[in-house]
């Protein structure tokens, strides 16, 4: 066991010059070390560490009861942050079979798809800063403000709102929510053909991206990776369309697939996902009920009868999966988080292999990593 | 001519006429020499300053944003207070780094754009060196900044440093064949390679309008090409800090950082300054044909005025680029030059030759 | 509902080597840990569902043995099962590595030999993912660390 262990420390002192990339690095976007072996400029094997920023989250849940475990989850992929409530909260509603008022799935569907715009559009910035467009990031933060405005007048914080609670939310949203949101729809429609011709249709851009890191079909289901990184190369895997939950089997939206599963595609993929959750959000908007309730009845101590649980949530990122073990009592056994960003970075050497140091940060980029959702 | 008002060659000579009478001749020139060099010293850090500002400025406007506004009106000072701090940083001193190239790297680099800038055209009267091979004595001396770049990667025993001072080492190269050729195509226009005959040649038009469309690829291409050359915009593999950290230039703190830094403003304001002097006319103010009403109206605006307008026009172009697009890979950057940019700026410089033997241009 | 039970009746056909019941939520196959890898590859290559698609390995510790549980779907119907096995020895457990059938099974494993200290046999790199290598095997119930662990009392 340790000559296999020594040997793969030492596996890179061959004739292969290594390079770390990280932990601290501009472009990895949280701490991971990405160990580079290279010939040259060309990459022959990448090695992701990961690990920086573990904080034992499913050791902590075996501590704490189910509506503590929320804030929690708020921690992992911290810009899909209403998302990660949500999978939790449907898991101990389902498991305990409560009914939520129709208004609160609205409410909780409507923060979803703002949350998927502010993380795409976060991703949009950080991705064209990775390429040398350094404009970019400044545009997309600009926007993302008038998101996190919205959510800071009804929750208080900005980022990290742990609101989507078993039963319900938290509290009411404010009274401007829904104009709020319809004024940031009509802004952002503005914006979105300027980005398009700032870099999608970018000749520069097209020779950095289309091509780059192909990853074709089977080796997207083979390695799990889901989410938009996987719609790019045909995987057809969004949670909202196989196993919908909440109100998304109410409403009319396209799954954005694309075939050639380069860096491109992966970017068209999450553009026009962007569009798609505009079209979502003025459907919700429209749909949504009146009213101030804002939970359901439910017991001070929530306790999960005996047996095992799994509910499936989409992510900006990728499908996230809760699997829960209860002995009845009023802290859960075992938690465990299949979170989306652990097996969409584990393709990295796949696809990175054989190209250039540049790639492999287009690479890094288009596959949209949150470490903090790798290392739980 | 009006324009002689603001020739600088009374100024010059008055002086020259005063020294020779005070001290003997040798010590004359001396004295000169010496003035000389202190005013571009003076010049070589004032604009280095002001162009850092600027920079700061006009990306800040581009990104949204208002950019440095705290020390001095308008953040005027900016630039004084980050030299002041740069200069008092500690000099981190690298155990296992070649100890003499390390230190001597900065240097070079900063020599060779300071030679450059030596036999730039100011405006009418106020030119250091006048050589008959003038603009082949710039690209020349230029070109030595890649010795600096790549001695500095080397010396610093650094992974990030080598790779990066290799990039920049083949793209600097590289490039150096399309900038000579665009700027070759304005001396088979206009007949010689000194300087003050290229803008004398310019005096009823700007070499870019007279030349028509033969002229403006040159420019162009002469833009791309000089955007590469010194390692900005678009072509800033070598020092991208979203990949390498800061490429050659990893392991130099302090002042020799700052050396490095100032040497590539200057450089962006020597490759602005030629292509003004070649194709937008230097110093000469823009007159339009036989408009001697209008003609008269520009001469009334200095040289000086006329020939640091032009530069900084091109300056902001070049920022420009820097801002907006992403970055070319290494292979692209080198593809672009052998098989896009070299091909064409030969059948350029063939068709000018052409046109000019046939006489086909406004003379 | 139906077809949730017509597909246990298939699976019970086509995997004798396990116990096919109605779980929960989904289909669930237990089988012997010497068995697991052929019925894995069985699963893997059904004709109407080949199960093609690994969403998650996990472990739970059950004080006596351990648990590991696979959530399996397959892409072109969609369906999810759930298939489990139970590890008797407690204090050096060992199992097949199905990171032959499924690669992102790989590091999934790497996670539960770290937490877990769950060895997998033909494993191609097992080593620890986020610990040090002297640490112990965190998620285990009865792991102690006096430092880093703050015990509440309850």
């Amino acid at each position: 066991m340790s000559e296999e262990i020594i040997k793969n420390i030492m596996v890179g002192e061959h004739e292969d010059y290594l390079i770390n990339m990280g932990p601290q690095h501009p472009s990895t976007h949280g701490v991971l070390r990405l160990e580079v072996s290279l010939n040259g400029e060309d990459v022959k094997k990448v090695t992701p560490h990961i690990g920086y920023i573990h904080r034992s989250i499913e050791k902590m849940c075996e501590k704490d009861t189910y509506k503590q475990i929320i804030h929690l989850t708020d921690r992992m992929d911290y810009l899909s942050a209403h998302m990660n409530n949500e999978a939790v909260s449907l898991l101990v509603e389902n498991a305990l079979q409560i009914e939520v008022p129709e208004r609160v799935k609205y409410i909780r569907a409507i923060l979803d798809e703002l949350s998927r715009i502010a993380s795409h559009h976060l991703w949009w910035s950080a991705f064209g800063m990775d390429l040398g467009a350094l404009t970019t990031f400044f545009y997309g933060l600009r926007d993302r403000e008038k998101i996190l405005a919205i959510f800071e007048e009804s929750f208080g914080s900005r980022l990290l709102h742990s609101f989507i609670t078993p039963g319900g939310l938290m509290h009411d949203v404010h009274s401007n929510f829904r104009k709020d949101t319809l004024e940031f729809i009509k802004y952002f429609r503005k914006k979105l053909p300027e980005y398009k011709s700032l870099l999608t249709d970018n000749i520069i851009f097209h020779q950095r991206t289309k091509g780059v890191g192909k990853m074709d079909k089977k080796t997207s289901v083979a390695y799990g990776v889901t989410g938009p990184s996987g719609r790019g190369s045909g995987f057809s895997c969004d949670v909202r369309k196989i196993a919908p939950y909440g109100v998304y089997d109410q409403i009319e939206f396209n799954e954005i697939l694309k075939n050639d599963g380069d860096v491109f595609s992966r970017y068209l993929v999450r553009m026009e996902e962007m569009e798609e959750s505009m079209n979502i959000l003025e459907q919700l908007i429209d749909k949504m009920p009146d009213g101030n309730e804002y939970t359901a009845k439910m017991k001070a101590i929530v306790k999960l009868p005996e047996g095992e649980y799994y509910q499936r949530v989409e992510t900006a990122r990728g499908e996230l999966g809760v699997y829960v073990v209860s002995t009845g009592a009023k802290h859960p056994y075992r938690v465990r988080f299949r979170t989306p960003n652990f097996s969409n970075l584990f393709v990295l050497n796949n696809l990175a292999k054989g190209g250039k140091i540049a790639d492999l940060v287009a690479i890094s980029g288009s596959l949209d990593l949150v470490i903090p959702d790798i290392d739980r | 001519m009006i324009l002689d008002i603001y020739s600088f060659s009374t100024l010059t000579h008055s002086i020259n006429k005063g020294l020779n009478a005070v001290m003997s001749p040798l010590l004359a020139t001396i004295v000169e020499l010496v003035i000389v060099g202190v005013l571009f010293l003076m010049l070589y850090a004032v604009l280095g300053l002001f162009l850092v500002y600027l920079e700061r400025k006009v990306c800040a406007v581009m990104q949204n944003r208002i950019g440095p506004n705290r020390v001095g009106r308008w953040g005027m000072f900016q630039t004084i207070a980050d030299l002041i701090k740069l200069l008092m940083k500690e000099l981190i001193p690298i155990k296992r780094a070649d100890q003499f190239l390390f230190n001597l790297a900065p240097f070079i680099v900063i020599i060779a754009s300071f030679m450059a800038m030596a036999a730039l055209p100011f405006a009418k009267g106020l030119q250091a060196i006048d050589f008959n091979i003038g603009i082949f004595y710039i690209i020349a001396v230029s070109s030595l900044g890649v010795i600096g770049i790549l001695i500095a990667g080397w010396s610093s025993n650094s992974k990030y440093s080598l790779v990066g001072a290799m990039r920049s080492g083949a793209q600097i190269v590289s490039y150096e064949l399309s900038v000579g050729l665009s700027l070759l195509s304005i001396v088979i226009f206009s007949g010689s390679m000194q300087l003050s005959t290229v803008i004398a040649s310019q005096a009823d038009g700007w070499w870019i309008f007279k030349g028509q469309i033969p002229a403006i690829i040159a420019f162009i291409l002469y833009l791309v090409a000089g955007t590469a050359e010194i390692n900005r915009g678009p072509f800033d593999l070598a020092e991208a800090e979203s990949e390498l950290t800061a490429g050659f230039h990893t392991e130099y703190s302090g002042i020799k950082f700052a050396f490095f830094f100032l040497a590539e403003y200057m450089n962006m304001f020597i490759v602005a300054a030629i292509a003004t002097t070649m194709f937008l006319g230097g110093w000469m103010p823009f007159h339009i044909g036989d408009w001697t009403g209008f003609n008269h109206i520009m001469d009334y605006i200095p040289s000086i005025v006329w020939f640091f307008g032009k530069t900084f026009v091109v300056i902001y172009l070049i920022m420009w680029f820097k801002w907006t697009f992403p970055r070319l890979r290494i292979d692209q950057l080198l593809n672009l030059e052998w098989k896009y940019l070299l091909p064409l700026n030969l059948m350029n410089t063939v068709f000018i030759s052409f046109i000019v033997l046939m006489g086909w241009y406004f003379k | 509902m139906d077809n949730k039970t017509d597909l246990v009746e298939v699976l019970s056909k086509l995997i004798p080597l396990g116990k096919v019941t109605m779980g929960n939520q989904y289909p669930e196959i237990i089988v012997d840990p010497d068995k697991l890898h052929k019925t894995a590859l069985a699963l893997k290559d059904l004709k109407t569902t080949p199960f093609d698609f690994l969403i998650d390995v996990t472990a739970v510790d059950f004080v006596t043995h351990f648990l590991l549980v696979f959530h399996l779907e397959s892409t072109n119907t969609h369906e999810v099962i759930v298939l489990k096995t139970q590890l008797e020895d407690h204090d050096s457990p060992f199992v097949d590595s199905v990171s032959d059938l499924w690669p992102t099974a790989e590091f999934q494993e790497r996670e539960i030999f770290d937490l877990f200290g769950i060895r997998f046999n033909n494993h191609p790199d097992l080593r620890r993912l986020f610990m040090e290598d002297d640490y112990g095997y965190p998620l285990r119930k009865d792991f102690k660390d006096e430092i880093n662990i703050i015990e509440y009392p309850n």
